[in-house]
């Protein structure tokens, strides 16, 4: 495990965890305080505790926060290292540390890839995690890296679609790096890791605090060339992911939703400012490559009897039940039989309400 | 004197023989009955006195004491009127008291004399027969019900004084003309009247032809009470025995008019009802909705808004086929051989899955699908999505009648019937996992589609399980030994999600 942190970012990780509560009422203003450097940072928020802390940052070690990802089996790297993430280098205030867990490695080959981030609501419809999902899932196959913050919702939606298209994708996470937060997503988590990575400003086992959220977005904003916006609220959180990415000169997207649904309100927003529209994994590509350079891989079906490559092409294309059998030559008995066989080769799967999707 | 009198008590659904001693003494005019008997019991005495007096007879100016024996058995309702008017007679020398002999007496008296209807009359003449009497006198209205009963005479009277009359030697009046009832076939719901649904009339098929319990799933107005509705009729008839189980049931429950029920039932309580509404209870304990469908469907619509107790108290029903109920120091049992079908929308909206109107987040979906899991979907071996027609499908012919597809599963049921014998299980859907090892012999084919399906963690253990008897099902309604390939995966594509599928996120 290689650990390249120089003294100078190890006292400002440290100094990070240190403030953690310090930090927590004045959160409104994450953005400007990250910039400050160390002591300008103490002195704006350390409060009565300002020499002590002083003195303790003056006594801190490389070899301390070494162990201690050591132990916690986190990779850690400086932003004064080769390889750090070129990308993060854009933000005003890049984090002194990244922890990574999966691998470094594996980190660096992901973000060579164009990466697009998609985030949205916590609490989207059925709608909004479909689409996340499926535009997620293409993406991965067409090679890009998608990554998210691993919230509940459309963050996980988007994990979840690249892990079933067999992709790897990168999770930004608000506290530790091997902190599963939300604590449901601890299997999520472990699959991410699997093949992708989780990645962090803040130390292993740090539980993660408010401020930490808005500070999360910043990274994603950074380490993705464009980002996506699913669905969210007049005052959503994704809107400060959003944001960044514009303040950054990355390309921002949204799909768009009902027009009256409250759920559309941030990504009408976007749109309205010059987000680009986003209906599909092909405009994702076009924003990314230039339109029709690069295309949406077709599923491999060649194996398949005539009559299920069919019944595949139908669901795909959103049909469902007696209209899709039709369209295969296929009735009730033969055609669910046929849709048991798609599942069990994993092309399609069960959706909202039981209805088949295509993978 | 003493004179003597027998009959019957309902207890729980089941007749229970009670003695009625009538004595009558010197001293102050009084009138007591003993014998742990409800209010209507107590109040019995004014309305005797009545109707004795109304009929003509003399009310003796004695001492009369009443006893209901056996003294420990609760006693509750109108029915023991007549037997204690009568007894009443031969005591007071009124009616020969020898002509009580072998005799049972059953029904509610009016003030004027008349017998009244009263419920349970089948099971009073079960009793009666199996209690080795020769004559059971009832109510008039009851008569076609009681006669029911082979072996035994049934005197029908509309008085007290006819009964009397009957008792002291003169014929009996003959029992009314059986009513002309309407054919069942044409008033009962029939699968000829669908259009469209071509999956779930597949799954209704199947569950009838292997006694499975379905679960229904779809939107609000898609179909699926229609649906339900029509599963009787593609069951096999009821047999004489199981159709006089069913009226004695019925009868008891005071929901029957008259004659022998033919048609299965059907019963489709409100999701408000209470655990003892569904399961059986209350003091004294009547039967509940689960046995009232006995032999029949129970269906329960908007499963996910059904009360947690209620559900539970339908786990032994479903295991067992009958619910035992406990007040005081005595156990009761009610029959509880129903089918169960249930329904739910996909969400606590109702859309899920249909274009973008679901408006459900995640964590709603989540709730519902907590809401739905439990001990009860462990018995229900079919999921089917019910979804709305097509409007050409609407225009269209229909699939299938009732009767041709009742002949295909009384086909398939009889196959069951010859395979599963010696296993305890009387159809597919009663199969434990040792029945089904030894009698659903899968292919080579089908085997390896299901090892496949379950370790890529589309099936649980129980699952599993759960696929094969369907499948086992689908084999006999296709007239073939072994499961084949086909009848798995149709088996397969039918099977309960997991609780993470269709629920967005894993």
């Amino acid at each position: 495990m290689s650990a390249r942190v120089c003294p100078d970012c190890a006292r400002r990780a440290w100094l990070l965890e240190r403030l953690a509560g310090h930090l927590e009422p004045v959160r409104e203003r994450i953005a400007e305080l990250l910039e400050l450097d160390d002591r300008a940072l103490v002195a704006a928020v350390g409060g009565e505790h300002r020499s002590a802390i002083e003195d303790e940052l003056e006594r801190q070690e490389v070899s301390e926060l070494e162990d201690r990802a050591e132990r916690a089996g986190v990779e850690i790297v400086c932003r004064c290292d080769s390889a750090y993430p070129v990308a993060l280098r854009d933000l005003p205030s890049p984090p002194s540390v990244l922890h990574v867990t999966g691998s470094l490695e594996r980190l660096t080959a992901l973000l060579e890839e164009p990466s697009v981030a998609i985030v949205g609501s916590r609490r989207p419809s059925s709608y909004g995690l479909e689409t996340t999902r499926r535009i997620a899932g293409e993406l991965a196959r067409a090679g890009l890296t998608v990554v998210s913050g691993m919230a509940l919702g459309t963050d996980a939606a988007a994990h979840t679609g690249v892990l079933d298209a067999l992709g790897a994708t990168v999770a930004v996470l608000p506290g530790g790096a091997d902190v599963a937060y939300p604590a449901r997503h601890r299997r999520l988590l472990a699959r991410i890791r699997e093949r992708g990575v989780a990645v962090s400003e803040l130390g292993p086992g740090v539980m993660p605090r408010r401020w930490m959220f808005p500070a999360r977005n910043r990274i994603i904003a950074a380490l993705a060339d464009l980002t996506v916006l699913v669905q969210g609220r007049e005052r959503s959180g994704a809107l400060l992911t959003a944001e960044w990415a514009a303040r950054l000169g990355r390309g921002t997207g949204a799909v768009p939703g009902q027009v009256a649904g409250p759920l559309s309100a941030a990504p009408h927003r976007l749109l309205r400012e010059g987000a680009t529209l986003i209906a599909s994994a092909q405009d994702v590509l076009d924003a990314v490559y230039g339109v029709g350079a690069v295309l949406v891989p077709r599923r491999r079906t060649a194996r398949l009897e005539p009559s299920l490559t069919a019944l595949l092409e139908a669901i795909a294309d959103g049909e469902e039940g007696q209209a899709a059998f039709a369209r295969a030559g296929l009735v009730g008995e033969s055609g669910m039989a046929a849709l048991a066989r798609l599942e069990l080769d994993g092309l399609v799967r069960r959706g909202p309400g039981g209805r088949y999707l295509a993978r | 004197m003493l004179a003597q009198v027998t009959t019957f008590a309902i207890d729980g659904v089941d007749p229970r023989q009670v003695w009625l001693e009538v004595d009558i003494r010197a001293g102050l005019p009084a009138f007591t009955i003993v014998g742990l008997g409800d209010t209507a019991v107590r109040e019995s005495r004014d309305r005797i006195r009545s109707a004795v007096l109304n009929s003509r007879f003399r009310f003796p100016d004695r001492r009369i004491t009443a006893n209901l024996a056996p003294a420990s058995l609760r006693k509750a309702g109108p029915g023991f009127d007549a037997g204690l008017a009568l007894g009443l007679l031969a005591a007071s020398d009124q009616l020969p008291a020898a002509s009580l002999e072998g005799c049972a007496v059953f029904g509610e008296l009016s003030l004027g004399g008349e017998l009244r209807d009263s419920p349970g009359a089948l099971a009073v003449a079960e009793g009666a027969r199996r209690a080795g009497c020769t004559r059971l006198i009832v109510p008039r209205q009851r008569a076609r019900e009681a006669a029911l009963v082979e072996g035994l005479e049934i005197i029908a009277v509309s008085t007290l004084r006819e009964a009397a009359s009957v008792l002291a030697g003169a014929p009996a009046p003959p029992l009314p003309r059986a009513e002309v009832e309407p054919a069942p076939a044409e008033s009962a719901p029939d699968l000829a009247d669908v259009r469209g649904h071509e999956v779930p009339l597949l799954a209704l098929q199947i569950a009838a032809a292997g006694g499975h319990n379905l679960l229904m799933e779809g939107a609000p107005g898609t179909g699926k009470t229609m649906l339900a509705r029509r599963l009787p009729s593609i069951l096999p008839p009821l047999s004489r025995e199981e159709a006089i189980e069913v009226t004695r049931i019925h009868s008891v429950a005071g929901l029957h008019a008259r004659g022998l029920i033919q048609t299965r039932p059907f019963r489709a309580p409100h999701h408000s009802i209470s655990a003892a509404g569904l399961a059986g209870g209350a003091s004294p304990p009547r039967p509940g909705e689960a046995t009232l469908a006995n032999h029949g469907v129970l269906f329960l619509d908007e499963l996910s808004e059904f009360g947690r107790p209620a559900l539970e108290a339908l786990r032994q029903p479903l295991e067992d086929g009958e619910v035992s109920i406990v007040r005081g120091q005595r156990s009761l049992s009610f029959p509880t051989r129903f089918m169960l079908v249930a329904a739910t929308n996909p969400c606590p909206c109702g859309f899920a899955g249909v274009e973008d109107r679901c408006t459900c987040g995640e964590a709603d979906l989540r709730r519902h699908r907590r809401r739905l899991s439990g001990p009860l979907l462990d018995r229900l071996d079919l999921l089917v999505d019910v979804r709305r027609p097509a409007d050409a499908e609407l225009r269209g012919p229909s699939h299938v009648s009732s009767a041709q597809v009742g002949e295909r599963v009384a086909v398939a049921r009889e196959r069951q019937r010859a395979r599963l014998q010696g296993t305890g299980a009387g159809c597919n859907g009663d199969m434990d996992a040792r029945a089904a090892r030894h009698t659903a012999a899968l292919d080579g084919e089908a085997e390896a589609e299901l090892a496949r399906a379950y370790t890529e963690g589309l099936l649980s253990a129980r699952g599993r399980l759960r696929v094969v008897r369907v499948a086992r099902t689908i084999a006999d309604l296709a007239g073939s030994e072994r499961i084949g390939r086909p009848d798995l995966l149709l088996a397969l594509s039918l099977r309960q999600r997991l609780a993470q599928e269709g629920a967005g996120v894993g």
